[in-house]
């Protein structure tokens, strides 16, 4: 009992973790269709603020606090710059857009290797995140992994709440259900979009700032988030966020339960071969968003 | 029509693809039968060695610092007058942790540089793919990192430890202190998988009990589950030889979960200083690592090498075992060609046995045999400065025995 407890909070904090890094990804891929390869590093670099941080704050609790702002700033800038100086002249091109991406993400962890060095680094959890909560029965949950999860919680409502009821967030949802009546009614399709990919790239930024409570700080952390990345957006379905958040919680589950009774590998395939499997039922998806656009 | 021309290009593109691997073979078969040994080029008054690390990709955050111990190795050499008489000249090639590449570049260090030796490769994935070059063209590959056993060459000489000289004092450390129960954590390739093999044999014959047994893909972050069982197994210690970036989420898991090295030690034998630097000591205090060398190693040679590394590479760098026992092989080969008089692979072979050094590890030992070498074993603590402490050693070198032979317990692996 008290293991399968473990374990379902083990599947659902995985799922966190999933959903924090692809909530950017449902923004600028889900939203925009843009196959972006470095998002993986927006992360990394949301996580090197971290590091970046503690270096003046000594605080661990303060500097993490001050980190999520920064770190979203940051990686929006980045996404900021990658969508003016690049994908801007790429939108109809997406297999360029990959392709270009990808090297720009090489460009960055190498980036990263000149500025940082290529060992990982590490940052201090405040001591507030590293203990865990015990409750009754002999369970625990894991502090850091609770603050994940409210994090994660936390950005999906806020990101809900700024695309259904912001001037900015109606904007973003006309241009991506049809983009061209959204411009012949005088919305700046080419500042919406930048603004998506900021917003976008930023969420990276904060997801990069909890995993520094959970894994490695190095150059190549973020392509190994990346494909689990886009998984989630795939099998969620393009267009909607709650796809994407249905659909990383019930991997994260499926996960750790595979995991817990076989072993690690066996449950990366379980998850694949049940992804596969879904996408051979639902093409388009968990959700799809339907418009009246031709494109 | 069109389909037609489809055929033709189909076609043309069959018969270039049959003539490119026709080419190919043409090219091996010559290889092969020139291989019969590419002599060093002596020449002049240099002589080449070559460097074969990642530079780039997962590996480059260790090989890197292994590189650049080869280098002050060199630089040392060079400025005591080289070996007989020749200034080396370093050959550098990024392997860039592609072990197909590995294979590639030691072909173009050894046929086309004619370097007398190779130092280098760091996983054995990449030494199990260059092994066969270095027979083919009998040459010497010196590896200076920690390994499964199992394997001897005639042309490897192995610096680093085989698991006679790590992970079974390992083990008898672990016994010494009472530990009845081992869990076993790993990353799913060839070393972890073997180094538990040869564990659960040692157990067996000890009385001693091992409760579990996990593998994580290399690179992997999530260690919820394992962490979750591992918790709940209630084992005496954990026996990890997870490797690389999957051990710092490993032990942010491991210290959430409120197990500690009072509550249930974990001994690492892939965490060295550089390695304790990137998880964070919060995570790793007490925590016990098997390696041969530490920093903190006592011994002049061992002062006189952190000195140099820090002088040259920065007051902040760590000196780790893997970069001593790299920086130890440059040496050992110094002596060996000196010994042998020539820079020949078949005289410095001959020559190799019997050499020893006063190593920054303490003494070493040249097993010609087997081409390993005599080695003091050290359980280290993590301290919260982030170096390790010696807590225990064998006392003397441990003679090297890659297939563990004199251990009856071990017949039986292979």
């Amino acid at each position: 009992m008290t293991v399968l407890f473990g374990q379902l909070f083990t599947g659902v904090s995985i799922g966190a973790v999933l959903l924090l890094v692809a909530l950017g990804l449902a923004l600028t891929f889900g939203q925009m269709n843009v196959i972006n390869m470095a998002h993986g590093e927006f992360i990394m670099a949301g996580a090197y603020t971290t590091y970046v941080l503690q270096q003046t704050i000594t605080s661990a609790g303060w500097s993490l606090l001050v980190a999520l702002p920064v770190a979203f700033a940051v990686a929006g800038a980045l996404g900021v710059l990658l969508e003016v100086l690049l994908i801007r002249r790429l939108y109809a091109r997406p297999l360029d857009t990959l392709l270009v991406t990808w090297g720009v993400s090489l460009m960055l962890q190498q980036a990263a290797r000149d500025i940082f060095g290529s060992p990982n680094v590490q940052t201090r959890a405040p001591a507030l995140l590293t203990g865990n909560v015990a409750l009754p029965g002999g369970i625990t949950v894991a502090n850091n992994r609770l603050f994940i999860l409210g994090l994660a919680v936390a950005a999906v409502v806020a990101l809900t709440l700024a695309l259904r009821l912001t001037p900015l967030g109606r904007r973003i949802r006309a241009v991506v259900q049809n983009r061209d009546l959204a411009a012949v009614s005088g919305i700046a399709t080419a500042r919406v979009d930048r603004t998506t990919f900021f917003v976008g790239s930023g969420l990276a930024g904060v997801a990069g700032v909890a995993l520094t409570l959970l894994g490695p700080i190095g150059p190549t952390m973020g392509t190994n988030l990346i494909i689990d990345a886009f998984l989630v957006v795939v099998v969620g379905g393009i267009g909607q966020l709650k796809g994407s958040v249905i659909v990383a919680f019930a991997l994260g589950v499926l996960q750790a339960t595979g995991e817990y009774l076989t072993t690690l590998s066996v449950a990366k395939v379980i998850v694949f071969v049940a992804i596969v499997a879904f996408l051979q039922w639902r093409p388009q998806g968990l959700f799809t968003l339907r418009t009246r656009s031709l494109a | 029509m069109s389909l037609f021309r489809g055929r033709r290009i189909l076609a043309g593109t069959m018969a270039f693809v049959v003539a490119a691997a026709l080419a190919a073979c043409g090219s091996k078969t010559s290889d092969s039968t020139s291989g019969t040994g590419v002599s060093a080029d002596v020449s002049g008054d240099t002589v080449k060695v070559g460097l074969l690390n990642s530079l780039s990709g997962t590996m480059a955050i260790s090989e890197v610092t292994v590189r650049d111990s080869i280098m002050l190795a060199v630089e040392e050499i060079n400025a005591a007058g080289g070996v007989l008489g020749k200034k080396i000249v370093p050959v550098g090639e990024d392997g860039a942790s592609d072990w197909p590449t590995f294979a590639e570049k030691a072909e173009k260090l050894i046929s086309e540089d004619r370097v007398a030796a190779v130092f280098g490769c760091w996983t054995s994935a990449s030494r199990k793919a260059v092994k066969p070059v270095f027979e083919k063209n009998k040459a010497l590959l010196f590896y200076p990192v920690q390994y499964e056993g199992l394997e001897q060459s005639p042309y490897i000489f192995y610096t680093g430890a085989t698991t006679n000289q790590q992970i079974v004092p390992g083990l008898d450390y672990l016994k010494a202190q009472g530990k009845k129960s081992v869990y076993l954590v790993g990353s799913d390739y060839v070393f972890p998988r073997t180094a538990n093999k040869i564990i659960k044999a040692y157990a067996k014959a000890n009385g001693m009990t091992v409760l579990g047994e996990d593998y994580a893909p290399l690179g992997s972050t999530e260690f919820g589950t394992i962490v979750n069982k591992v918790k709940s197994a209630k084992a005496d210690a954990v026996f990890n030889t997870l490797n690389g970036d999957s051990n710092v989420a490993f032990f942010k898991e491991y210290t959430s979960a409120g197990l500690n090295a009072t509550s249930m030690p974990v001994v690492s034998v892939s965490i060295a200083e550089e390695e304790v630097k990137g998880i964070g000591t919060q995570y790793l205090k007490d925590q016990l690592t098997a390696w041969n060398y530490y920093q903190t190693t006592p011994g002049g040679a061992n002062a006189k090498f952190v000195a140099a590394y820090k002088a040259k590479y920065g007051a902040d760098k760590p000196t780790s075992d893997p970069m001593e026992a790299a920086y130890v092989a440059v040496y050992l080969w110094k002596e060996m060609v000196t010994k042998a008089g020539s820079f020949d692979v078949e005289k410095v072979r001959a020559a190799a046995g019997g050499i020893t050094y006063e190593a920054p590890e303490g003494l070493v030992t040249v097993d010609g045999p087997t081409q390993h070498i005599a080695k003091t074993a050290r359980i280290g603590k993590v301290g919260a400065d982030g170096l390790i402490t010696e807590v225990w050693n064998s006392g003397q070198p441990i003679k090297p025995d890659p297939y563990l032979k004199s251990y009856p317990w071990a017949t039986g692996l292979s």
